[in-house]
């Protein structure tokens, strides 16, 4: 059974398609990439994924239980984890605690199912600290400080700074380290390299390359497509909400209409040329523009 | 039959008339709301001041009625232009929490002012029309009633004209639908939000005018009632919405009115703010519009300023709880020892609205709420079922902590400014309770003859023994709150408060993580109002009003958010600063409003940091 299965997933906004009829899986240990144009649906199905919003239509199932209906903060005991496009550290907690927050499901407190007993058992551990409530404080600090560990000296010696001190690279590092102290299942990551120069982002494909080595089970929503094409097993391409192409990342890179649709750095000339006659082509040269602007802002 | 027919249609007219000064008001607040995205607590302090005016022009210098429309128009139009100078302009990089803020802070020195200058007391306003009532098809209808709806309508269509054909009303439609391309446009959109300010003051100050005359009175505390009658027909008709104002206000009006007919006079100002919570949760975009739109909310909930707070050695609270110990001995002066009784009683709200506010992020200006629950929870609980102080203080802290939760319950699903405005009408709607359900609470009579509060046989006679139970009181609540926000629970808090979405995804579950807040909170503020009525042995509905909640929320403010220590700091500074420089007394509500407006322009993370 496969881990994660989209089903023939639709959202539309206004009227526009931004995720049309998606299907497809993903196993346990793989690690998947979804690339594609600005605006081709990437980050919605990320938020349909991880609960943040809803479809329209289909059904999203994880090792086998539909998500669909569960409340946002459920996908987390389930073992999703993700960062976001644009950083979501808590601007005024300390980088430890950031880190700490990524294991609040796994805190025994949490896990008590009545919820007057869940806030009963919160407010007696504040209150008192018992010694299991420290001795698990402790045991994950020493966890989290370990999973920043591997990133070196950027976070170490930063440990007690807020988080809305840290460069925007190390922000991204620190949501990393947020989404791996959940012991997630599925670790979903958009765009975790934006905004790094390429010593930063060589150093983010080793540190992914180690995660996936490990076992770790990734879906990754990426613009670059080095790094796509070196850490994954397998690639999805989407445009305009659909999937136009999925397969190895170097079945992907020959396939014709991805290359018409997002590799056409080269065929950007002949586009801007069909775009005189074909007024579809327009948005199509934008983002293509768009994503070489990105590169070479990097 | 005939009766009722008559009454039906009197209260009807009645609520139109009404209805119809609640659409000015309304409609100032909207083009407000719809230009700057701020929700203006000061509009009912501008209304007043067109009262005043308008009283002045006629009494002191009797000057005809058209002139004093034109006056107040045009002085009500240079306040608003200075409100949004000087105290806006400034924060229009500000999360919006802190415009809103602001206006408050405002807003209290318009009132005091107003205080200073024509006395707290009500006046007396002449009817400059002939008292003539006019019979049509079987209602009657008096000359006041037609002006009303005259100026109402002329209003409507000046303002519908001006909005349509103008350059000046196309460049604030613009402002309002898209304030980026507008300047993009070259629209001078500071240009543009002093216009709204002008307009939006000229209309509340003409509404103001206009009620002075229909009820033949004036008086400073007409603000507030003011703001929040517009707010809930606001809400009512969508936020931002002109044309929904206008209908919100004449709803809101009928409601009112035929409400009155029904429950009787005391209940009159429930209504609206039930209505304001009641859409706020379940109807956002107000009645009248289809599809919902998103609101515009920022992504925290809270004034939060960047920043870490002052670091607080072990040693300097040891310093700090002895000088508290031995001031009784070193200044036994009943008067001082009576001001710092109340500041570490109040010290305890700041302390609960620093947790909700602070740490949980729930911009909370409904706490007086809470304090008054507990107040009458332990009279009850005293008299009625003879139930010793020490229990009944502390039951009466549990009943607070249990209504409090269940009342802001269903306000947990609003964000931000929204939250604040809740909480305030959630605060007003306890003391509404308190006044019409009199067989329980003795209604406007309030309870007399609460014993003072006493310990094990120890009585609390003299001031430095209700000194001390207090300053107890305060250590077990600061000790408690400090245990609280230093474990994992208190990280969870933060993280709601920074970013819930965020906080979601790590499967923090945010209903119950604001229950425990607002429930920990309401225990702290019900404890608080639980000694707080004893020792005044008189309650009433008045005693812990919104002017309380704002004031812990500016002490909170002051201090820091989620400083427990600031909260303290702030509570001392705001309660004994303006009593120990005597000259400061009469003018405390000025050195609120000021302290507020300074504060959070200036130091937004306040003394001692945020936390």
């Amino acid at each position: 059974m496969a881990l994660l299965e989209i089903q023939r997933v639709t959202r539309a906004f206004d009227g526009v398609l931004a995720v049309n009829e998606v299907s497809f899986q993903m196993d346990e240990g793989e690690t998947v990439s979804i690339i594609g144009p600005n605006g081709a649906g990437k980050t919605t199905l990320f938020n349909l994924i991880t609960g943040l919003d809803r479809p329209d239509q289909g059904d999203i199932r994880f090792n086998g239980e539909s998500l669909i209906d569960l409340p946002p903060h459920e996908y987390a005991r389930r073992g999703l984890a993700r960062t976001f496009q644009h950083g979501r550290v808590f601007g005024n907690l300390s980088v430890l605690d950031n880190v700490l927050l990524g294991a609040h499901s796994r805190r025994r407190a949490t896990q008590v199912r009545s919820p007057w007993l869940h806030l009963a058992r919160e407010l007696f551990d504040g209150l008192f600290w018992p010694s299991r409530a420290r001795q698990e404080e402790q045991a994950l600090r020493a966890e989290a400080e370990a999973i920043l560990a591997q990133f070196g000296e950027r976070l170490l010696p930063r440990l007690h700074q807020p988080a809305y001190s840290l460069s925007y690279a190390n922000r991204r590092r620190v949501e990393i380290a947020r989404a791996l102290l959940l012991r997630p299942r599925l670790l979903l990551l958009d765009e975790p390299t934006a905004g790094m120069n390429p010593a930063e982002t060589a150093e983010m494909l080793a540190f992914l390359e180690s995660l996936k080595a490990r076992g770790q089970t990734i879906l990754l929503i990426e613009h670059k497509l080095s790094l796509v094409m070196k850490l994954s097993d397998r690639v999805v391409v989407m445009d305009e909400g659909r999937i136009i192409a999925e397969g190895a990342p170097e079945v992907v890179r020959s396939d014709p209409r991805v290359i018409e649709a997002y590799l056409g750095h080269r065929h950007a000339g002949q586009a801007l040329a069909a775009s005189a006659e074909d007024d579809t082509a327009q948005p199509l040269v934008a983002s293509l523009t768009d994503e070489r602007i990105r590169e070479e802002m990097t | 039959m005939e009766s009722f027919v008559r009454t039906f249609s009197d209260q009807t007219i009645n609520g139109l008339v009404i209805g119809n000064i609640y659409a000015f008001i309304a409609v100032g607040l909207a083009l407000i709301f719809g230009v700057g995205n701020l929700i203006n607590f000061a509009h009912g302090s501008v209304f007043m001041v067109g009262a005043y005016v308008g009283w002045v022009c006629m009494t002191w210098w009797n000057l005809p009625l058209a002139v004093a429309f034109v006056a107040v128009a045009l002085i009500c139009a240079l306040i608003g232009v200075i409100i949004e100078r000087f105290a806006l302009y400034p924060l229009r990089n500000a999360p919006p929490i802190a415009p809103l803020l602001a206006t408050i802070g405002v807003s209290f020195m318009i009132d005091q002012a107003v205080q200073l200058l024509f006395s707290r007391n009500p006046h007396a306003f002449p009817n400059p029309l002939i008292e003539h009532r006019f019979q049509i098809g079987g209602v009657t209808v008096s000359a006041i009633d037609l002006l009303i709806a005259g100026v109402g309508v002329a209003a409507a269509l000046t303002l519908y004209a001006f909005l349509r054909f103008t350059r000046w009303g196309w460049a604030l439609r613009a402002t309002a639908q898209d304030r980026e391309a507008a300047l993009q446009m070259g629209v001078n959109v500071n240009a543009v939000n002093r216009m709204t300010f002008a307009i939006a003051a000229a209309l509340g100050g003409i509404a103001g005018l206009l009620v002075g005359m229909y009820f033949n009175t004036v008086y400073p505390t007409m603000s507030f009632q003011a703001t929040f009658k517009g707010f809930a027909a606001v809400v009512l008709g969508g936020l931002g919405n002109v044309p929904g104002a206008v209908l919100g206000g004449l709803l809101l009006g009928l409601i009112e009115s035929y409400g009155v007919a029904i429950f009787g006079a005391t209940y009159r100002n429930l209504f609206a703010f039930v209505i304001l919570i009641a859409v706020l949760v379940w109807r956002p975009n107000g009645l009248f519009s289809l599809k919902p739109r998103v609101m515009q909310e920022p992504l925290t909930g809270t004034f939060i300023a960047k920043g870490r707070p002052v670091p607080t050695p072990g040693w300097l609270i040891a310093t700090l709880i002895g000088v508290a110990l031995i001031l009784p001995i070193l200044v036994p002066n009943p008067y001082l020892l009576q001001i710092l009784t109340n500041a570490w009683l109040l010290g305890m709200v700041a302390l609960s609205v620093t947790l909700v506010t602070g740490t949980a992020g729930q911009t909370s200006l409904g706490q007086a709420g809470f304090m008054a629950i507990g107040a009458y929870a332990s009279a009850l609980l005293m008299l009625r079922l003879g139930w010793p102080f020490e229990l009944s203080m502390v039951g009466a802290a549990f009943i607070s902590a249990t209504l409090g939760t269940l009342l802001v319950f269903p306000a947990f699903r609003l964000r931000a400014v929204y939250i604040a405005i809740a909480t305030l009408a959630i605060g007003e709607i306890v003391n509404q309770v308190i006044l019409n359900w009199e067989s329980l609470t003795n209604g406007a009579m309030g309870i007399a003859g609460l014993t003072p509060p006493s310990f094990f046989g120890w009585q609390m006679i003299r001031p430095h023994e209700m000194y001390y139970f207090s300053l107890v009181l305060l250590c077990i609540a600061a000790l408690v709150q400090w245990r609280l926000v230093r474990s994992p629970l208190g990280r969870t808090w933060r993280s709601l408060r920074e970013d819930e979405i965020a906080a979601q995804a790590f499967g923090v579950n945010l209903n119950r993580y604001k229950t425990l807040a607002f429930g920990v909170a309401a225990w702290i503020a019900g404890l608080s109002g639980a000694v707080t009525g004893h020792m005044y042995t008189y309650i009433s509905h008045e005693t812990f009003t919104n002017t309380t909640s704002i004031l812990a929320l500016t002490m909170v403010i002051l201090g820091g958010m989620g400083n427990l220590l600031g909260a303290i700091v702030g509570a001392v500074a705001l309660t004994a600063l303006p009593e120990i420089f005597r000259g400061l007394a009469d003018y405390r509500y000025l050195v609120y409003g000021l302290t507020l407006l300074l504060v959070i322009r200036f130091r937004p993370q306040g003394l001692l940091g945020t936390d």
